[in-house]
């Protein structure tokens, strides 16, 4: 049994459909590149595992470590061990990253019940009893994945995504999945928008985790950051469903050739508008 | 009976002369029936033993009170029946023993910081209660008195300093200024009286917990802050721990004076139990190059009405109010500020932060006056909603009222819902719905929280939070 595996998924977002049959399998110690134009729906399908609101599951179903994925809450799901990285985090104002962070973690070792907000001693002595992380460990922690992805320390203190650039967003996207450390991580676009130093702070945050512990399915619509994450497999999604799939080295073939010999091999109408 | 003749004993060590006072008088106080009259305000002067100008002072306003109309604008008071309310404070209230439990941790911190180990035993004994209060205060006392600095209640400053308190006393909020400044005139009772002198910077917060302790918290306080040139004091007033009040009807007065070069801070969190009425009025002048900073947080109460103000009276003067206003099912807050300009280059700035939840709904009220001649004033307005439920609620009404051209004066205002996005992103980081709302709404405020002093931040965080989760009754 996959990591995670989706059968013939059909999603649909404000009544039109977007995922028209995919079906995928993942497991643990895999990157699968997920790549295709705009508008083919691979934000949709991330969204979908992840639980958004918005996006209804029509038809198809997944599993995440053999469980029902869809009938988990959203938060259920990140708990259990998956991890999106967003393509545009949404800013929570007056929320530090420190905070969020030391929240997230408690939530999961709290497995779902919400985390007291605990003060000084009282924090010190749940930490011993690994109810809730400590405030030592936990700065340690992220202390040692802030340098990894070039982020100053006042970071910590500064408010989620709150005037951060794109290159910093992204940056502490895969800061979360450092410390948060799930089983199968979806980056969505994380290399949108990066330049090159940026690109590879984040591909080498990634490669330290992906391994027997932690999947990955990278979504991109460039080859660039696949020279830095390699796949194993790389998918093409094309009008909602998954045309072709090959090895590591048709990444390479998909940049010399675009997605149109694509579209005219396997018979894919063009959607309208959509280069 | 031998046993109340023993408290008595104890009370006698007691510096508040007032408590003494009642409970010599207790039958005759009990008596007495409810509403209001000439009578009454005489047993309250009485009581007091207070000198016959502030007898009169009472009988005039309670005259200035029964005269005046009820407002016709702010929150719903047409269930506010004034005959049928207790104008002095029963002595059935003070009889109740106090419950460790109930001291909030940021004040027992402050015992053990102090060296009183055994506060708590003494403080169940029910009669330490009141002395143990009485013990924090006058170590503190000590250091103040050696600064120069006054912190009393007003009826024992009206004795002690009665020059001093009758040149500052009902000078900035008249008799006659609204109707329940009126009333408060002509039966208050409890409350704060301080003098910074010049130059003096009082750097721990004055908390008027230790003068007076939860169970006294008047119904009809009055404070009197006065803060001599190039003073800082900050005071604190009010619990975050909900207290319980039989009394539906709490009317405080407020009187700041900020002389040339001084500062005041002060910061108010209420937590009126939810049958309250909580109609205060606050007003500060600020002098010369003085500065009056208002931090007022509203969580309690069934209706507040509450607009602390700042005249600049003088060039260089500047005032700012910082409100949190949170109402949850069945809660009116009507709260905001009012910064009127009198001189040229003076500043002000009105920050308001509003959640409502369920049926609550929350106001912001307030005033920019720019007086001919105040030039070159600037003024900052925001005011912030966040709307939690369907049923909520939120108003805005702002008020600007200039009269010189070289001004600026700015507004901004928001109303938000918590954002989809938002939710979901802390949500698919594993924390459960409930938590990642409240994480929002402390989000929204937290711009406040952080001028709060570090304890009072905690405890603000924790009431929010049982807010939220429905978790306080």
């Amino acid at each position: 049994m996959a990591t995670i595996e989706i059968n013939d998924l059909h999603v649909e977002v404000e009544g039109k459909e977007i995922v028209k049959g995919v079906s995928l399998k993942v497991n643990k110690g895999e990157v699968h590149a997920l790549m295709g134009p705009n508008g083919s729906g691979k934000s949709t399908l991330s969204f979908a595992l992840a639980g958004h609101p918005k996006y209804t599951i029509t038809r198809g179903s997944a599993t995440f470590k053999g469980a029902d994925l869809f009938a988990m809450p959203s938060d259920q799901r990140a708990r259990e061990g998956l991890f999106l990285a967003f393509q545009y985090p949404a800013a929570v104002p007056g929320v530090t990253v420190g905070n969020f962070l030391r929240t997230a973690i408690n939530s999961k070792r709290a497995g779902g019940e919400a985390p007291k907000i605990l003060s000084g001693a009282q924090a010190e002595a749940a930490g011993k009893n690994g109810n809730q992380i400590s405030a030592r460990e936990f700065l340690k922690i992220l202390k040692e994945n802030m340098k990894l992805l070039s982020l100053k320390e006042d970071f910590a203190f500064r408010y989620l995504n709150d005037g951060f650039s794109g290159g910093e967003k992204k940056r502490v996207e895969i800061l979360q999945m450092a410390i948060l450390r799930p089983e199968m991580a979806i980056l969505d676009e994380t290399d949108s928008g990066l330049d090159i130093d940026a690109l590879k702070t984040v591909a080498d945050g990634v490669n330290r985790f992906v391994g027997p512990d932690m999947g990955a399915l990278v979504i991109t619509h460039y080859q660039r950051l696949l020279n830095y994450i390699k796949p194993h497999y790389v998918h093409v999604l094309m009008d909602g469903r998954l045309v072709v799939s090959g090895g590591p080295e048709f990444a390479h073939e998909l940049e010399a050739r675009g997605y149109d010999w694509i579209r005219q091999k396997y018979g894919v109408p063009a959607a309208a508008g959509v280069a | 009976m031998a046993s109340v003749d023993k408290n008595l004993e104890e009370l006698t060590k007691s510096k508040d002369q007032y408590i003494y006072g009642f409970s010599d008088q207790e039958d005759y106080v009990y008596k007495a029936e409810k509403g209001l009259s000439s009578r009454i305000v005489d047993q309250i002067s009485h009581i007091k033993e207070e000198p016959e100008w502030m007898r009169q002072f009472r009988q005039r306003s309670l005259d200035i009170f029964q005269r005046k109309p009820m407002p016709t604008w702010g929150g719903h008071l047409g269930d506010l029946d004034f005959n049928n309310i207790y104008y002095y404070i029963k002595p059935s209230d003070r009889s109740n023993e106090d419950s460790w439990d109930d001291v909030p941790s940021y004040i027992k911190n402050t015992f053990d910081k102090l060296g009183i180990p055994d506060a708590e035993r003494k403080f169940l004994g029910g009669v330490g209660a009141q002395y143990e209060s009485e013990v924090v205060y006058h170590s503190l006392q000590e250091k103040w008195a050696k600064q120069g600095v006054i912190f009393l209640d007003p009826t024992e400053a009206a004795k002690k300093f009665p020059d001093l308190f009758k040149k500052y006393f009902g000078t900035i909020i008249p008799p006659a200024d609204n109707k329940f400044a009126a009333l408060n005139s002509a039966v208050w009772s409890g409350g704060s009286f301080v003098y910074v002198p010049p130059g003096v910077h009082v750097e721990v917060p004055l908390q008027a917990y230790f003068r007076i302790n939860a169970k006294n918290m008047g119904q009809f306080e009055r404070t009197l802050i006065i803060a001599d040139e190039g003073s800082f004091v900050h005071y604190v007033e009010g619990c975050t721990a909900p207290v319980y009040s039989s009394d539906s009807l709490h009317s405080a007065v407020v009187e700041l004076i900020a002389k040339k070069g001084a500062r005041i801070r002060y910061t108010t969190i209420q937590n009126w139990s939810k049958n309250v009425y909580n109609l205060v009025t606050k007003r500060a002048v600020a002098y010369e190059g003085a500065t009056v900073e208002w931090v007022d947080g509203n969580l309690g109460s069934k209706l507040t009405m509450k607009y602390p103000a700042v005249y600049m009276l003088e060039p260089g003067a500047k005032g700012e109010v910082l409100s949190i206003a949170f109402a949850g099912d069945g809660q009116h807050q009507d709260a905001g500020g009012k910064m009127v300009h009198c001189a040229p280059h003076t500043t002000s700035q009105i920050v308001s932060k509003s959640i409502s939840k369920g049926s609550g709904r929350t106001s912001y009220r307030g005033l920019v006056k720019v007086e001919k001649g105040a030039k070159d004033v600037k003024s900052h307005v925001r005011c912030d909603a966040l709307l939690l439920d369907p049923e909520s609620k939120s108003d805005t009404f702002p008020y600007m009222e200039n009269e010189e051209d070289r001004v600026s004066i700015g507004h901004e205002a928001t109303v938000s819902k918590i954002g989809d996005e938002q939710l979901f992103y802390l949500m698919s980081r594993g924390i459960p719905e409930g938590e990642a709302m409240t994480m929002i709404v402390r989000g929204f405020i937290e711009p406040l929280v952080k001028e709060l002093p570090m304890e009072y931040a905690v405890e603000l965080n924790r009431l929010i939070e049982l807010e939220m989760t429905g978790a306080c009754g």
